[in-house]
C-alpha cells in the first residue's frame, strides 16, 4: 500500500491558481524530488502537505487514512490538524531554528512538549526526558554534530544549522520528511554537507519529498522525479528518464537552463 | 556658606518627600501601562477592522498631543466642564488623575513598541513550531515570547528613563512631587524663600535614579545577549 497518496490537489490564492490537479503517490522508502522554476507551486504543495496551507480541492491519504479531503471535510480544528501534521516533517529553506535554544534543545523541545500529553507523564517524567535526550543526541551525532550540541544557532554555520533542523524534524519520527529547498540559503561550499546527510537518510529508506534546484542531486538520490510548471505536474517518473531524457518540451526547456551552467 | 549648611537638611528632607511621590507615580505608571499597552497592541493588530481602527486612532491622538495637556484635561475637565469634580481637592485626587494620565499616555507608547516586537519575530518561527506539532499557546510561550522580549527591552529602556523625567510634568496640576517640593523654597517654605538652588538640586535625584535604572536595564539586556 502506498504510504502517501495525493489526489487532485487544487489550491488558489485569490484568483491565482497555484496548484492544479496535483496527483502522485509514494511507497515506504521512496524519495521524490520535485523540480521546477520558482512560482511553479512546489513550495505551496509542500505547505499543503504540512497543513500550513489548506487545499481548495482534492485529498491527502497517508497509510490509508484520509488526512484531508476537500469533498467531505469542512474546516478542521487546530487540535485535529496538529495530530495529522505529525505524519509529516518539514525542513525549511531558512532553517527556522529557535534562536534561544541550543542545538540539543532545538531537537528536544517539540518531543518534550508532546510527552507532557502522555497520561503517565507525571510518573515516568525523568525516564521519558532521558529517552528524549538520548534520541536527540543520537540524531545530532548522526548529523555529524556531536561536538555542537550545546551551541546556539547563531554560533553555527548555515550548513550546521540546517543539519540541526533536519535532526529536529526527524526527532518526531514523521512518516514522510519534506524538504523545501534545503540548500538554497547556503553558500555552495556548505550545500555538500547537507546533501550528504539527506543522501544517508535515503540509504536508510527514509521516505522523503525534496523540493530542490540541485539537479544532479535530484537525479542521484531520488527514486522518482516530479517536474512542476505553472501549478501542474508536467512530467513525473524515473529520475534518469525525466532529467536525462525528458519527454515534454517544457521539461527540456527548464533543464536546458541547468545544462548551460 | 553657613546659611547653606543650615538650609540643606531642611531642603533635602522636603525633596526626599517629593521624590517619594515621584517614585510612586513612576512605579504606578509602569504597573498600569505595561499590561494596558499589551491590550492596546493586540487591539491595533486585531483582524477585526473597527477595533484596530479605533485602537490606532486612540494611539495617534495620545501620541500626537502633549502629555501636559492630557494631564490638564483629565484633571480639570470633569470639574470645570461637567461640574462634577471627581478628583476632589486633595493630593490623593491629584495623584489619581496624574497616574491615569501617565498610564494612558505610556500604554500608547508601549503598545507601539510591543507591536514592533511581536511583528519583528519572523513568521518562520511560528511555522516551525506548527509543523513540530506545537499548540499556538506553546509556540507563544516557548518560542516567540522570549524573542519578543529581547526585541522590546532596548526601546522600553528608553521609555522608562524618559518616564522618570516626565513625572515632573505632574507639577502642572500641583502634584507634590520633587519639582513642586523644590519650587516651594522659591515662594517661601519652612523659613526659606527666594532660593532657587533647591530646584536645581532636584536634577541630582533624577540623575541618580536614572543611573540605577540604566545599570539594571543594561543588565537585563545583557542577560538576553546569549542568542540572536
Amino acid at each position: 500500500m502506498a504510504i502517501l497518496e495525493v489526489n487532485h490537489i487544487e489550491k488558489h490564492f485569490g484568483d491565482t491558481k497555484v496548484l492544479k490537479d496535483i496527483s502522485f503517490s509514494l511507497e515506504q522508502g521512496d524519495v521524490v524530488s520535485i523540480i521546477g522554476s520558482s512560482g511553479s507551486g512546489k513550495t505551496t504543495l509542500l505547505r499543503c502537505l504540512n497543513f500550513l496551507e489548506r487545499p481548495d480541492g482534492g485529498s491527502i491519504v497517508v497509510k490509508g487514512e484520509a488526512l484531508f479531503d476537500a469533498a467531505t471535510q469542512s474546516a478542521q480544528s487546530d487540535a485535529e490538524i496538529r495530530k495529522k501534521r505529525l505524519h509529516f516533517g518539514l525542513v525549511f529553506q531558512s532553517f527556522n531554528l529557535f534562536p534561544q535554544y541550543t542545538a540539543l534543545q532545538n531537537v528536544m523541545l517539540a518531543k518534550e512538549l508532546l510527552a507532557r500529553e502522555q497520561p503517565d507523564y507525571k510518573r515516568r517524567k525523568r525516564e521519558m526526558l532521558n529517552e528524549i535526550e538520548h534520541q536527540a543526541r543520537q540524531l545530532l551525532i548522526q548529523m555529524g554534530l556531536g561536538d555542537r550540541m550545546t551551541n546556539y544557532p547563531h554560533q553555527l554555520s548555515g550548513g550546521q544549522q540546517q543539519r540541526v533542523a533536519i535532526a529536529r524534524a526527524l526527532a518526531l519520527e514523521p512518516d514522510i520528511l519534506c524538504f523545501d529547498e534545503p540548500t538554497s540559503a547556503l553558500d555552495p561550499e556548505l550545500t555538500g554537507e547537507v546533501l550528504k546527510v539527506i543522501r544517508e537518510l535515503a540509504e536508510k529508506k527514509t521516505t522523503m519529498i525534496i523540493v530542490t534546484h540541485e539537479m544532479a542531486f535530484a537525479r542521484d538520490v531520488a527514486s522518482q522525479v516530479i517536474f512542476m510548471d505553472n501549478g501542474y505536474i508536467v512530467e513525473q517518473g524515473d529520475p534518469l528518464q525525466v532529467i536525462e531524457h525528458p519527454r515534454e518540451e517544457r521539461t527540456r526547456q527548464f533543464l536546458a537552463h541547468y545544462a548551460q551552467k | 556658606m553657613e546659611l547653606f549648611q543650615q538650609q540643606l537638611p531642611i531642603v533635602i528632607h522636603s525633596l526626599n518627600i517629593g521624590f517619594l511621590q515621584t517614585l510612586k507615580l513612576f512605579f504606578v505608571t509602569l504597573i498600569g501601562a505595561i499590561p494596558l499597552g499589551l491590550v492596546i497592541a493586540f487591539g491595533s493588530m486585531s483582524r477585526f477592522k473597527p477595533l484596530s481602527a479605533l485602537s490606532r486612532t486612540f494611539v495617534w491622538i495620545i501620541r500626537g498631543t502633549p502629555l501636559m495637556i492630557q494631564l490638564l484635561i483629565i484633571y480639570y475637565f470633569p470639574g470645570l466642564v461637567l461640574n462634577n469634580n471627581i478628583w476632589g481637592s486633595g493630593e490623593t485626587g491629584r495623584f489619581l488623575a496624574s497616574a491615569i494620565s501617565f498610564i494612558i499616555n505610556y500604554a500608547c507608547y508601549f503598545s507601539e513598541i510591543y507591536r514592533g516586537g511581536i511583528q519583528g519575530v519572523p513568521n518562520g518561527q511560528n511555522e516551525a513550531g506548527l509543523v513540530l506539532g506545537m499548540t499556538r499557546r506553546q509556540i507563544f510561550f516557548k518560542v516567540t515570547l522570549l524573542q519578543m522580549i529581547k526585541r522590546i527591552v532596548p526601546p522600553m529602556s528608553n521609555e522608562i528613563i524618559t518616564l522618570v523625567k516626565d513625572t515632573s510634568l505632574a507639577r502642572i496640576i500641583a502634584l507634590q512631587e520633587i519639582i513642586w517640593a523644590g519650587q516651594a523654597f522659591m515662594k517661601g517654605s519652612q523659613g526659606i524663600s527666594g532660593a532657587i538652588w533647591p530646584l536645581f538640586f532636584t536634577a541630582i535625584y533624577y540623575l541618580i535614579c536614572n543611573g540605577v535604572l540604566t545599570v539594571l536595564l543594561g543588565r537585563l539586556e545583557r542577560r538576553l545577549d546569549y542568542f540572536r
